[in-house]
């Protein structure tokens, strides 16, 4: 079975080559400056890290709506919620690891606890950022902030759903944490692909197993599905962008479908997506599950590709997963 | 605008009033703090009835000062005053730190109108104090942003950010005030980490320092004042107070930083608040 014609996705989307290759943050640069134009409201608070978060140009088209704290994380958030008590929509920005990963306490008492309007833009997330190592890789965030009620999350694909994900935590309401990567990933969604905040989208048809990722490895799922079909098996992939409040329809439809699930995230196999997703399972569909995801390690230095295959985060270790799972499917 | 004295009789006789109501709370809750309360009721009872431009019928009103209780653990004292202004029945104040209350053991703004923020961890309150009074600033607003801390909490990382980057961005429209009493659960804060030269280190971070007697109601007000003609700068009043204020067995002694008293404790403060001391007699008696 073919690629989902309703995810309107790029048809090129397998000739990795060929595609356009963004960094996720970038749609979270572009996103920025559209809410900012879109509400007087929207305001950004940033801990010396304009560029790289990509709020640089945002800062030039709303210098009085840019405010530089410097290395102030756990400010960040305590201040966001001040601002936000005032009837500000504040994005506090930094990497994943320093916001959300350092100013935890303040997320959950200040925002949380609060429930007001801040969003967290966590930039950096995963091993993919490279050379930096380990201490900047963020691969236990989603983790940190899912157990906090009122906390929303989306973990978008590419840079455009980035952009949109952007968008829709600027809109909708409440506390949310929007993660985005460091390095280009390649670009497969469109303008036209479908995005709604808590509803999953099929990107690849199938019904033998369902791969449910979030994150720019879901271009990597994609490409483990293509792969499967080539040996006669049809994978179901799940764009699982919303982490928090999980597409519990979606999943518990996928689950008695397809009878088998390979979760796929840039993060730490405990308290991420496919926790989430066997949390949810285990009470109402249990179905076989195998997850890729970093296996309780750190990161290190390297270059993002060599990492992600360090860590078998790749298509072919997807690929493998799958026929694990498949052979445990009843 | 200086303070009548008629005016200054009439907070004293509230803050008088607020420090019965705390000691009944405490001892009907069975858990809380006692010594932080206490020795703000003076400058809570200053603060709602004199200082704050608000709206006990209208919470929310846009319009009001914010006041930030950053040291969440002495709400006994915000929510006696919040009653005796208006904001809710005073026989609520019994249902403190009980289950079902709006009351919580530290304050939530979901569950209590008025109380502005979710507080409790310390160091919080100053960042978010930054964030409202950034906020009124960015929308000429001229309503005034008050932080309450405590001194013990004057040792968070947290709040020193704060500090710092309300000095940069010339917060003048930002009061921070300082419940200096020199205790902390485990001891003096001299001996478990010293803060002075307190003064000095607002002044090094570019605040406009004030100190005051914690207990001398018009050098407060004054100081508030004072700090409304401050443009260039946030102000900070440190104020100088005696913990357990007023209850000859828990002033100056941090062992009832964190406990309430028991009944016989509640019987002999209400008797000590109730005679000023032994000064008059008591009417209810």
């Amino acid at each position: 079975m073919p690629v989902s014609q309703t995810a309107k996705l790029v048809p090129t989307l397998f000739d990795t080559q060929s595609l356009k290759q963004v960094p996720t943050r970038d749609g979270y640069g572009l996103g920025i400056v559209e809410a900012g134009k879109e509400n007087p409201n929207v305001v950004v608070l940033c801990a010396d890290l304009t560029e790289s978060t990509r709020n640089l140009e945002f800062k030039k088209q709303f210098p009085d709506r840019f405010i530089q704290c410097g290395v102030h994380e756990q400010f960040l958030a305590a201040a966001g919620a001040g601002l936000a008590l005032a009837g500000k929509i504040p994005f506090i920005s930094s990497y994943a690891m320093f916001c959300p990963g350092r100013a935890w306490e303040q997320i959950r008492t200040n925002i949380c606890l609060n429930e007001v309007n801040v969003k967290i833009a966590g930039a950096h997330a995963g091993v993919s950022v490279g050379p930096d190592g380990a201490t900047h890789q963020a691969i236990e965030d989603i983790a940190i902030m899912r157990p906090i009620p009122n906390m929303q999350i989306i973990v978008p694909c590419d840079m455009i759903e980035t952009r949109k994900a952007t968008l829709a935590a600027a809109k909708l309401p409440g506390p949310f944490y929007v993660r985005f990567a460091r390095e280009k990933s390649p670009v497969f969604t469109t303008e036209e692909t479908p995005f709604e905040f808590g509803k999953a989208t099929v990107f690849h048809d199938g019904s033998d197993v369902a791969i449910v990722a979030c994150g720019p490895l879901v271009h990597e799922a994609m490409l483990a599905a293509r792969e499967l079909e080539k040996r006669k098996i049809s994978a179901r992939v799940i764009n699982s962008h919303t982490v928090k409040p999980l597409d519990e329809d979606t999943i518990l439809a996928v689950a008695e479908e397809c009878g088998a699930i390979v979760t796929v995230e840039e993060h730490q196999i405990t308290g991420g997506l496919g926790g989430a997703i066997a949390e949810f399972l285990v009470k109402h569909a249990p179905v076989p599950i195998e997850m890729i995801g970093i296996q309780n390690l750190f990161g290190q230095s390297g270059n993002p590709r060599e990492l992600l295959e360090h860590y078998e985060l790749t298509a072919p270790h997807i690929v493998e997963s799958c026929l694990r799972v498949l052979a445990r499917k009843k | 605008m200086h303070i009548h004295d008629d005016k200054i009789k009439e907070l004293e006789e509230k803050a008088l009033q607020v420090r019965e109501l705390i000691i009944d709370m405490l001892v009907a809750a069975g858990s809380g703090h006692s010594a932080g309360p206490l020795d703000m009721a003076d400058i809570f009872v200053a603060l709602y009835f004199h200082i704050l431009h608000h709206d006990p019928k209208n919470p929310d009103w846009p319009e009001r000062d914010r006041l930030i209780l950053s040291c969440g653990h002495i709400c006994p004292v915000r929510y006696a005053t919040m009653a005796l202004a208006g904001y809710f029945p005073i026989e609520e104040l019994k249902t403190l730190r009980k289950f079902g209350t709006r009351l919580q053991g530290h304050p939530e703004r979901l569950r209590l109108p008025g109380s502005e923020t979710t507080s409790g961890p310390l160091g919080a309150g100053l960042a978010q104090s930054c964030g409202l009074a950034y906020a009124a600033r960015m929308d000429g607003k001229t309503w005034r942003t008050y932080c309450i801390t405590s001194d013990g909490e004057h040792e968070a990382g947290l709040h020193w950010e704060a500090v710092l980057w309300a000095g940069k961005y010339k917060l003048s429209n930002l009061t921070c005030i300082v419940d200096r009493n020199t205790i902390q659960i485990d001891g003096g804060t001299e001996e478990i980490m010293p803060l002075e030269p307190l003064r000095a280190k607002y002044e090094a971070f570019n605040w406009h320092v004030l100190e005051v007697g914690g207990h001398n109601l018009e050098q407060f007000v004054d100081a508030v004042e004072e700090a409304k003609s401050i443009l260039e700068k946030p102000t900070v009043i440190i104020a100088h107070t005696i913990p357990g204020r007023g209850v000859s067995f828990m002033e100056k002694k941090f062992e009832w930083h964190g406990i309430p008293p028991n009944k016989e404790q509640a019987a002999q403060a209400l008797r000590e608040l109730r005679t000023l001391g032994g000064k008059i007699t008591s009417e209810h008696e």
